[in-house]
């Protein structure tokens, strides 16, 4: 039983990482942008939030640099997109393949290094509850702040004006625009929250979820992520459930290898890959479901009186 | 302010002119990159442009390079004009090497040189068995296709890993993950004494006549890339884009199979986990660089391979990171995407 309160925690922790990317892209897809940089982002903020922490010591400046990170290259790529109307796909496939040699580039100084003591966080009282102490509450405070994002990111969206507005313009940025509403500044502002989102998600991977730098260590979270929007045709709690879901399914196969299961571990190390494959065809397969779902002006350029 | 007008029609000089100044953009940021790292830009500039064309020795390793990244964009170009987005090449490069290895491996002593064929042959079905899976989930479920060729990436890495360190690991080997050297028999022909350079450029080459003569002068080639620009125009004069679908993913993915069993059986000799080496990523440069045509597609490979080689280059002699392939690769693409904006529009100053 033990074991699988462990299990819990580590599926949260994995899910904290996938979440906080994916409620990130499906801002930017709630705008009507699509950014398949996300890998590259949440790379350039590992190596970003990693540095800031192994240089000052404080996780917290490590969470700054991170989405700092995360928000200057959600900014090119919105600078592109959205005012010089590049295709969003290869904009995004060039923030991924930029993020992917500059991190392994400045990245290279820190490979061996190792950051101060890492903290154990626990909520008081909550932690000794036997099993769901250790399943629930011993996790880094984050991991509760994602929930918390989550929800309010669910009453902006669907309880707000600005909200509103912002779906409006990936819904139709036509008639957006019509009523007013500059349409581009919307599109970049959602652009660049999400990039910062994705950013946080790269400084978590690197600062609490493995705590080390490695060359590509974000090993496709930010295409799974990208994945969990559709999975969640675009529902920001469904994101949540999804992460958690594929969270899970990361961490079974430790909890595989551990139990002394006689799989090689490479086809372990496939399962999140190919749940991600698995689910996006049994949630793609009926086309309405996702045409009533999906932003509409998804991946289309928008460009005023044109 | 700047402000852009639309252009009645694309600009046929910036068509051309475009991937010049994104070259011209990204030496000048690589030379500022240089400058601020201390180092002296001069000989940067040497690594990546002169010393790979200084010798015929060099000019051999440049076209080793190029071949396969030629032979992977080619085929994303069929894709990409017919607007399918396989950017997991890199998986079924892996593949072709994994299918080759494979035929590869059975060889013996006894065996015939023409056993080359038979092993190209598997790698060519090995990549298009993986990126048909792609085809296939799009075309039966729907499955967006950027997110499953990646995946599938992953999967394909992994397969690798799982094969070198199990089945076809060397019992002689020390323990390394790594198949036995392949039988001379498997070995692709080289072409001189002391140069890696094989046969395979003449495949690249006759791969972009091939690809030519499909895009320009044949109907199935056209009715690709209708089905790409125009989809409802497609539907309309009856082109199936189930069709197009399957065509571009099954002849992207057997172009980059053969590419991974060129080099298995050609400068690496043996199946190792080093095979996926960034080739089917650095062509989806390749390809936008090239305009995705194929005799573009002939220089930006040589460009992106000298990337490569002066990225080792760059490490071995100057002392900076290999990763500074990868970092000018990306300001590559970005500069490219924005310099494009040219070719449909004007800039113009308004106040």
């Amino acid at each position: 039983m033990e074991s699988y309160a462990l299990l819990i925690a580590a599926t949260l922790n994995a899910g904290t990482v996938l979440a906080l990317a994916s409620l990130g892209l499906l801002i930017n897809e709630k705008a009507g942008i699509v950014n398949l940089g996300a890998e590259g982002m949440m790379l350039c903020a590992a190596i970003a939030g990693f540095a800031a922490v192994v240089h000052t010591g404080s996780d917290l400046l490590g969470f700054a640099a991170g989405i700092g990170a995360g928000a200057l290259l959600a900014l090119i790529f919105g600078a592109l997109v959205i005012w010089l109307n590049t295709n969003q796909y290869a904009t995004g496939l060039a923030v991924s393949l930029f993020g992917a040699g500059f991190s392994a580039f400045v990245g290279v100084g820190y490979v061996q290094q190792k950051m101060p003591e890492r903290l154990q966080f626990e909520i008081p009282w909550l932690t000794d509850i036997p099993l769901l102490g250790p399943a629930l509450f011993r996790q880094h405070p984050l991991a509760y702040l994602t929930v918390l994002l989550a929800l309010a990111l669910i009453w902006f969206l669907y309880r707000t004006r600005a909200g509103l507005v912002l779906r409006s313009v990936g819904e139709s940025p036509e008639s957006a625009h019509a009523l007013g509403y500059p349409v581009r500044r919307i599109r970049l502002l959602a652009v660049v929250a999400g990039g910062a989102l994705c950013g946080l998600s790269g400084a978590y991977i690197s600062i609490v979820y493995t705590p080390l730098w490695v060359e590509g260590m974000v090993a496709g979270k930010g295409w799974i992520a990208l994945a969990l929007t559709t999975f969640a045709t675009w529902r920001p709690a469904r994101v949540l459930l999804g992460a958690y879901l594929f969270g899970g399914v990361t961490m079974l196969q430790f909890h595989l290898q551990g139990d002394g299961v006689e799989i090689p571990s490479q086809f372990l190390t496939m399962l999140p890959y190919l749940a991600t494959i698995v689910v996006l065809a049994l949630i793609s397969t009926n086309p309405q479901w996702i045409r009533i779902n999906m932003p509409a002006s998804i991946g289309k350029p928008f460009y005023p009186g044109a | 302010m700047l402000k852009l007008e639309a252009r009645p029609q694309p600009s046929t000089a910036w068509t051309y002119g475009s991937p010049l100044l994104a070259l011209v953009v990204t030496v000048l940021i690589g030379v500022l990159l240089f400058v601020a790292l201390g180092k002296d830009p001069v000989a940067g500039l040497r690594v990546f442009f002169w010393d790979p064309i200084k010798s015929p020795y060099a000019l051999g390793e440049l076209t080793v390079k190029a071949t396969p990244l030629l032979l992977i964009a080619l085929g994303l170009a069929v894709c990409f004009r017919s607007n399918v987005w396989n950017i997991g090449a890199e998986g079924q490069y892996v593949l072709g090497a994994i299918a080759a290895s494979g035929v590869a491996l059975m060889a013996d002593k006894g065996s015939s040189s023409w056993i080359v064929l038979p092993v190209l042959l598997a790698g060519v079905l090995g990549g298009m068995f993986w990126a048909g899976i792609t085809a296939w989930l799009r075309d039966r479920f729907n499955a967006n296709e950027i997110l499953v060729s990646l995946m599938l990436v992953y999967v394909a890495v992994m397969l690798l890993s799982f094969m070198v360190s199990g089945p076809w690991k060397d019992p002689q080997g020390y323990n390394f993950p790594q198949s036995r050297t392949f039988d001379a028999a498997t070995r692709i022909p080289r072409l001189f004494a002391g140069s890696r350079v094989s046969v395979g450029i003449f495949i690249a080459l006759a791969g972009v006549a091939c690809v030519w003569v499909f895009l320009f002068r044949t109907r199935a080639g056209f009715a690709q890339q209708v089905g790409g620009l125009a989809p409802a125009a497609a539907r309309y004069a009856g082109f199936s884009s189930r069709r197009t679908l399957w065509v571009a993913l099954l002849i992207s993915g057997g172009m980059a199979g053969l590419a991974g069993a060129l080099e298995v059986a050609g400068p690496i000799g043996q199946l190792t986990p080093y095979v996926p080496a960034g080739y089917g990523f650095a062509a989806i440069i390749v390809a936008y660089v090239g305009r995705l045509h194929p005799v573009g597609m002939v220089l930006s490979a040589v460009l992106m391979s000298m990337f490569y080689i002066g990225g080792e280059l760059a490490q071995s002699r100057l002392g900076m990171p290999r990763s500074l392939t990868g970092v000018f690769q990306g300001l590559l693409l970005f500069t490219l995407l924005a310099c494009d904006t040219l070719v449909n529009y004007r800039v113009r100053w308004a106040k």
